[in-house]
């Protein structure tokens, strides 16, 4: 078998290409992370704004702004932008960009691949967004399409050929990720060696090849019941609404995580950094998430107590759930156990991911409170779930990916950001974030329903308060935008190669910015030089 | 198993990945334009799901010749061949899951929904309330549900042409697995034999199928509109059938490339890539046969 040279010849040390063929015809993992990472930021910002015509309708009671079907077009469509535009790719972004760099391969394992997973999500965003502006309007049955309401929408067959098209790009982005870590490791590079970030990732790919085909299945019977004739979800011919939920969720509790896993592993990269001490725990971390992942199979049904599921089902679903707690229990004191006794400096990642740590676990516990299935009863559907899952999502996986951009931005562009406003950025983050959803647990449980446009008076107050915090939390991400732009075009202060003083692992070796190409020869791995080089003495 | 190099291969630019993405927009962009004309309205939904299709086609040409070249210069080494197993073997995970979520479907329907909808259990009300007259049944007796969808019907009897077909098809799965020993102990003659055998057989799978099909909808009034029993029998047969289809497809293309000359003894990924391929159908259908036909 051949395993002598057979480097490429076309690309390698030709350094001037046509801008086309650069970024459209890419086969370099930091290009095509780039790319990834930039429609992710585009995609935030277009869900965002959706997200600021939500918060400016329930400024106060009463229909002001738009039409109740507009708006139930932007609590949809909000959803699916930023679950599928902007919290997925992004982690996609970072796994390219970062995966290869930490394993000390030159590149993915599928490198064309990779660039057609990319170059699906434009065109699958622009067949989703386009809804808006076909006469039939947008999908308005929220993101998870419960049937019969989705079946109404006449839009259903362009939102379910974008899923199509998001599936596929996502498990190609998966199998890609699994290929690249199992097989295209630096010699010295075992698995328990690895970074926890390219651990949590390897977890992830699984979950999404695991899940992602089932949601195109269940969107698929959506498509066939509308548009076909088929029974699945119609009782009259045998089938049962609640059928498609159990499927939906079958997918939807692993893709929950499949947007924590990824930041959990963040987490563990820069905690240590920055207290200047190994991770605690470095196995208890890598099985938890392991655990984690398979708990996450078997609980789905958390999201249809109240449906009118069986008692044993019930029963079952609401203890499977609250055993996720352990795992993630361990996660959480693990952090906190790296961060005690060490030498602690608060760069921006630094204070995001403390920020995280103590805001994810405010959405676990809230988590858990939405467990039990008799209080269930009465939160499901409310603003308490909408608190809930924005607490885990933005302040965890949002605000994770903001850590990461931070902690990895001078490596990617060569330059410092600037601390100062990266601060800024991240005190108003994290005060006007609380101030935005903190309020959404209160008028939950005193009984708002969520997806509607309008409310009783009782709950005017609370509502101005976080929509007010939504204003400000929108207006601080532009402080972001300049951040990152800043530091891309504009910064001056050069990056050291080890930006930072802490920081272990093998993209630290590479200089900064990270040439166009790493690692064309395999890097011999000293594992003095890992963060976790000696977990196994 | 990743020691064994001392360079790692990255390939060179491609146009395909950009091609395979317009071309995917343009195929589902057209079949949603189409599903949302207004009945009278003629729309381009067709066309435009042509042109896509015709360039999907072009598209899978275009890379797989590029790949095949490639390959053929001995660009790819161990590292890569490995690389490009792992993809299809996640490749085929993922494909059992899709059909898992059909076939979870279909045990959800027959365990569940349609013995509630009897009245058993947990669906009593739902039951006294809507459904009083229907008692849940499977099959011809009940499987169209409460409101009879799609009229009365008879089911396909699985010890015809169904049982016939889990024949052919365990039969080609032995025939690709003498093919490949072929291959590897390089008789060229008895792999195109065995190969070629392997490709009329899954040409005769569908070509029962379409036949199975035809008089379920002619005589036996089984239809996809027949109820959750016509959604069931037609989706996951359906979806099976276009996989039949793929990999036919595919075993017909590895018969050119042996025919060609490009594989030997210990390069032919692309080989194994097909026979995975078709032991996957292979098994998807005995599942089909035993819950779909036979219980
Ligand atoms: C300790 C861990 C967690 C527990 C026990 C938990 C529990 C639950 C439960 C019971 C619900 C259903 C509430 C209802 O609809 O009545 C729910 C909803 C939700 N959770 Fe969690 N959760 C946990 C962690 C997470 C994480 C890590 C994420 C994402 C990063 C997440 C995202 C969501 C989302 C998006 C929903 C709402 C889905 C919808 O109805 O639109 N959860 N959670
Ligand atoms: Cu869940």
């Amino acid at each position: 078998m051949a395993h002598e040279a057979t480097h490429d010849q076309h690309d390698h040390h030709h350094a001037p290409q046509g801008f086309f063929q650069r970024w459209v015809m890419s086969t370099n993992h930091k290009d095509i992370g780039t790319l990834y990472l930039i429609f992710s930021l585009t995609m935030f910002f277009i869900g965002g704004s959706f997200a600021m015509v939500i918060r400016a309708e329930l400024f106060k009671p009463g229909l002001d702004l738009v039409q109740p079907y507009f708006f139930n077009e932007m609590t949809t469509m909000h959803a699916l932008v930023m679950i599928f535009g902007a919290i997925m790719p992004a982690f996609v972004g970072l796994g390219n960009w970062m995966i290869p760099l930490m394993i000390g391969a030159p590149d993915m394992a599928l490198p064309r691949m990779n660039n057609l997973s990319f170059w699906i999500l434009p065109f699958a965003f622009a067949l989703m967004l386009s809804t808006l502006f076909l006469p039939g309007g947008g999908p308005a049955g929220g993101w998870t399409m419960y049937p019969p309401l989705s079946l109404q929408s006449g839009s259903l067959a362009y939102v379910v050929f974008s899923i199509h098209l998001m599936g596929i790009s996502s498990i190609m982005g998966a199998i890609n990720i699994i290929a690249t870590i199992l097989n295209m490791r630096a010699p010295g590079m075992d698995l328990l060696k690895m970074p926890v970030f390219v651990w949590s990732w390897l977890i992830t790919a699984f979950l999404l090849i695991a899940v992602m085909p089932v949601l195109a299945g269940a969107v698929t019977m959506l498509l066939t019941d509308k548009y076909f004739g088929t029974s699945f979800f119609n009782p009259g011919g045998g089938g049962d609404p609640v059928l498609y939920q159990h499927v939906f969720w079958f997918f939807g509790h692993p893709e929950v995580y499949i947007m924590i896993l990824p930041a959990f592993g963040i987490i563990s990269e820069i905690v240590p950094t920055f207290a200047r001490k190994p991770i605690f725990g470095y196995r208890a971390m890598v099985y938890a998430i392991a655990c984690i992942a398979f708990l996450s199979f078997i609980v789905w049904a958390h999201h249809m107590f109240a449906v009118g599921l069986p008692l044993g089902a019930d029963i079952f679903f609401m203890y499977a759930t609250m055993l996720i707690a352990v795992p993630t229990g361990v996660k959480v004191f693990n952090w906190v156990a790296t961060m005690w006794g060490g030498s602690m400096t608060f760069e921006t990642p630094m204070l995001f991911a403390i920020a995280f740590i103590i805001l994810f676990t405010i959405g676990g516990f809230s988590g858990l409170m939405l467990a039990l299935v008799p209080a269930d009863f009465q939160y499901h559907d409310t603003y308490f779930v909408v608190a809930h899952f924005h607490y885990v999502l933005v302040t965890g996986a949002a605000f994770a990916i903001m850590a990461a951009t931070y902690y990895w931005l001078p490596k990617w562009t060569g330059h410092m950001y600037n601390e100062f406003w990266g601060k800024v950025h991240f005190w108003c983050s994290v005060v006007f974030v609380n101030v935005l959803f903190f309020p959404q647990h209160f008028l939950g449980l005193a009984g708002m329903p969520r997806r509607i446009p309008d409310y009783n008076v009782a709950f005017a107050n609370f509502n101005m308060i976080s929509s007010i915090g939504g204003f400000l939390f929108g207006a601080s991400q532009l402080i972001f935008l300049g951040v990152v732009v800043h530091c891309a075009f504009f910064a001056r202060k050069k990056a050291a190669d080890r930006v930072w003083e802490g920081a272990k692992g093998l993209e630290w070796t590479v200089p900064s910015p990270a040439p166009h190409h790493t690692f064309e020869v395999p890097p011999v791995v000293r594992d003095e030089e890992l963060a976790h080089g000696h977990v196994n003495d | 198993m990743s020691q064994q190099h001392d360079i790692y291969y990255v390939p060179s630019k491609s146009q395909w990945p950009i091609v395979a993405a317009v071309v995917m927009f343009i195929t589902v962009f057209g079949a949603a334009h189409w599903l949302n004309a207004e009945p009278g309205e003629s729309g381009f939904g067709k066309t435009v799901i042509t042109i896509g299709a015709i360039g999907i086609l072009g598209m899978f040409f275009g890379w797989f010749r590029s790949v095949i070249k490639e390959s053929l210069a001995g660009n790819y080494n161990h590292q890569v061949d490995t690389s490009f197993r792992m993809g299809m073997m996640w490749f085929i995970f993922s494909e059992v899951m899709f059909f898992g979520a059909f076939f979870g479907a279909l045990f959800y329907i027959r365990n569940f929904s349609v013995p509630w909808l009897g009245g058993e259990g947990h669906g009593v009300l739902t039951h006294q309330y809507l459904y009083g007259a229907y008692s849940a049944a499977w099959g011809a007796a009940g499987g169209n549900g409460p409101l009879q969808v799609g009229g009365a019907f008879s089911v396909v009897q699985p010890w015809g042409l169904p049982l016939l077909n889990t024949l052919i098809l365990l039969t080609s799965s032995v025939t690709v697995t003498i093919a490949h020993h072929a291959l590897r102990a390089g008789h060229r003659g008895k792999i195109l034999l065995f190969l070629g055998l392997t490709v009329l057989l899954g040409a005769t799978f569908l070509y029962c199928q379409a036949h199975e099909y035809m008089e379920a909808y002619k005589e036996l009034n089984l239809t996809l509109h027949s109820g959750v029993y016509g959604s069931t029998f037609f989706m996951l047969t359906g979806f099976h059938g276009l996989h039949v289809t793929l990999g036919t497809i595919m075993l017909a293309v590895i018969w050119c490339r042996v025919l060609k000359g490009h594989f030997n003894k210990e390069h032919h990924f692309g080989f194994e890539a097909v026979a995975w391929y078709w032991h996957f159908v292979d098994v998807v259908w005995l599942g089909l046969f035993l819950f779909v036909y036979i219980l």
